[in-house]
């Protein structure tokens, strides 16, 4: 990364999915662990539980002006109402992570599916750790933060006697996305010329 | 803010580095009552303040939890109160309570979507002229405005030490987006902070007089309970505290109080500079616009305009000699507000340099962006 370069990172779905606890884990990491200049936002409404939930995490090797996202380098999207709200935000050399189980159409073949939902209920057995799965994969595929600072981070921000639980679910993201080679997607998530004969 | 290798980043929300701050700098009670934006600040307090010995009351209302933090601060205690839009609203009653009998206390209102209830989670600046004037009679009244997570410490920690050094109510305006934000920070330690303490009477009990005046305008302020004749209205009063009617007396007493802070003007008055050295064209802004607007003034750099950036921390008394300087120097200045133009009449108000002023105002419960401002930087 160039001094003043940002990298930025979209985590969205609906109220409920720890949305928001993710953004604030990564962060952690990166300030905290990795001693990077990070600035973490959130939106979300008045509901409890649905309604949407965004949270963003703004990693820069500089201070950080803006706090939000400019142009979105990750996008996560754990339902398809947040990746279809989101998904132009992206830049053109960006990614989109979804939950493969929960996101059905995808807007662009540059996309990485993993049923993050479904590894949590089936591996871990606790839907509730759906989002830590995420983070996982987000953390790795970023590029962007130290494995070892990430589950530093969510030990530290756990209620206690999850710790187990919730490492384990963040390791199951990781090793996921170990999967997936990036090299084999399309550069970029604007579509091409394609021949339709 | 200083940081030393030795000292750990950590990762803060404005509104916890508002209780750091606010810790740091000695408060030790509060009272409030839990609104969104704001509520983190309660939560936070209520689990930090019995620790260190303090008192956090949760009061029935906004109207209460400003009727307890002058009662605390009068017993010597230095204390805080915390809300929002709909709250800073009832706080109003009795602030004017707390500028007239010159009691150090800190409110701090992050600001939400309004008028009324409004939009609870959506950042806004449309408390700002309320801050100012929204309890009535003329009252003098310091008014902060923070835009980081640093700044929420540190000014937090210059609240509360002009208050204790003015005696005087002193706002913090947030908003939601810096309430909520966070950043990983250093907080420096208890040796690099200054704090103020208000200076007590050193004078025997029977000689106090607790309204006189000084060559600092700032009278001496006993605690409740220290053994020296302290009675406080909301009456217009004399020297010693009791009412009067005398129009010589009222007329020294407002002019003191008034005139404590135009003394301080220096010391109050606190803007901070980005880029201005060379710039034809300027931004004035504040809160979490502030950090839109360095982006932008950093973007019209790029494209090689001469741009620069005046963030306010104080708002009032608004520091309009720090601002005529570049309202001289400049052709013309951009205002975004997330507000109807709350401080861009401030500037008007002052600008007799022919400085063109460029008001971008926004209110639909979004933080302006920077595209937004750098738009104007390109095209005034």
């Amino acid at each position: 990364m160039k001094s003043n370069e940002r990298y930025e990172i979209r985590f969205s779905g609906s109220g409920g999915q720890g949305i928001i606890t993710a953004a604030v884990v990564m962060a952690d990491a990166v300030g905290s662990f990795d001693n990077k200049h990070v600035c973490q936002t959130q939106s979300y409404g008045p509901e409890a539980r649905g309604g949407k939930s965004k949270a963003e995490v703004v990693i820069s090797n500089a201070p950080i002006d803006y706090p939000k996202a400019l142009s979105v380098d990750l996008l996560l999207a754990m339902n398809q109402a947040a990746c279809d709200a989101y998904f132009s935000d992206i830049k053109s050399d960006g990614l989109l992570v979804v939950d493969g189980g929960l996101v059905q159409q995808l807007p662009t073949s540059r996309s990485v599916s993993i049923p993050f939902t479904q590894i949590a209920i089936e591996q871990i057995g606790r839907e509730l750790v759906a989002n830590m799965v995420a983070l996982g994969a987000v953390g790795y595929l970023s590029g962007q933060v130290s494995l070892k600072g990430l589950e530093q981070a969510l030990l530290s921000r756990v209620p206690k006697g999850t710790e187990k639980m919730n490492s384990e679910a963040l390791q199951a993201g990781i090793e996921e996305a170990k999967k997936i080679d990036l090299d084999s997607l399309p550069r970029s998530v604007l579509s091409e010329w394609d021949d339709e004969f | 803010m200083e940081s030393s290798e030795n000292q750990k980043k950590v990762l803060l929300q404005g509104n916890e580095a508002i209780v750091e701050g606010a810790l740091a700098a000695g408060c030790r009670f509060f009272a409030g009552y839990p609104i969104t934006p704001a509520s983190e600040i309660s939560e936070i307090l209520s689990v930090k303040l019995p620790e260190l010995g303090g008192t956090f009351i949760q009061m029935e209302d906004e109207i209460a939890s400003m009727g307890a933090i002058i009662g605390a601060s009068l017993a010597g205690v230095k204390s805080m109160t915390a809300t929002s839009g709909p709250g800073f609203s009832l706080i109003q009653e009795n602030l004017g309570y707390g500028c007239i009998t010159e009691v150090p206390c800190v409110i701090v209102n992050v600001m939400r979507g309004g008028p009324s209830t409004g939009l609870p989670t959506s950042p806004s600046q449309g408390d700002v002229q309320m801050a100012r004037w929204g309890t009535h009679g003329d009252h003098p009244i310091i008014v902060l405005a923070v835009s980081s997570v640093s700044d929420c410490f540190s000014v937090t920690v210059k609240a509360f030490n002009l208050s204790e050094k003015y005696r005087i109510p002193v706002i913090i305006l947030s908003d939601e987006v810096v309430a909520h934000t966070r950043e990983s920070v250093t907080l420096p330690t208890t040796e690099q902070i200054r704090v103020f303490d208000r200076v007590k009477p050193d004078v025997p009990p029977e000689w106090y007089k607790p309204y006189a005046d000084n060559n600092r305008g700032v009278p001496d302020m006993a605690a409740l309970g220290d053994g020296y004749r302290h009675h406080v209205t909301g009456l217009i009063h004399d020297d010693r505290g009791y009412p009067t009617q005398d129009a010589q007396e009222i007329e020294k007493f407002l002019g003191r109080i008034h005139g404590k802070i135009s003394k301080g003007f220096q010391d109050i008055m606190v803007i901070k500079t980005h880029l201005m050295e060379d710039a034809e064209i300027f931004v004035i802004a504040y809160g979490s616009v502030a950090r839109s607007a360095l982006r932008a003034v950093r973007d019209a750099r790029e494209l090689g305009i001469k741009a620069g950036l005046v963030q306010l921390v104080t708002l009032f008394p608004f520091p309009r000699k720090n601002v005529d300087i570049y309202l001289r120097q400049c052709r013309a200045v951009i205002i975004p507000e997330m507000n109807m133009g709350q401080m861009s009449r401030e500037v008007s108000r002052i600008n007799q340099a022919d400085c063109r002023i460029v008001k971008h105002n926004k209110i639909n419960g979004q933080l302006i962006t920077p595209d937004e401002i750098l738009k104007h930087l390109t095209t005034v």
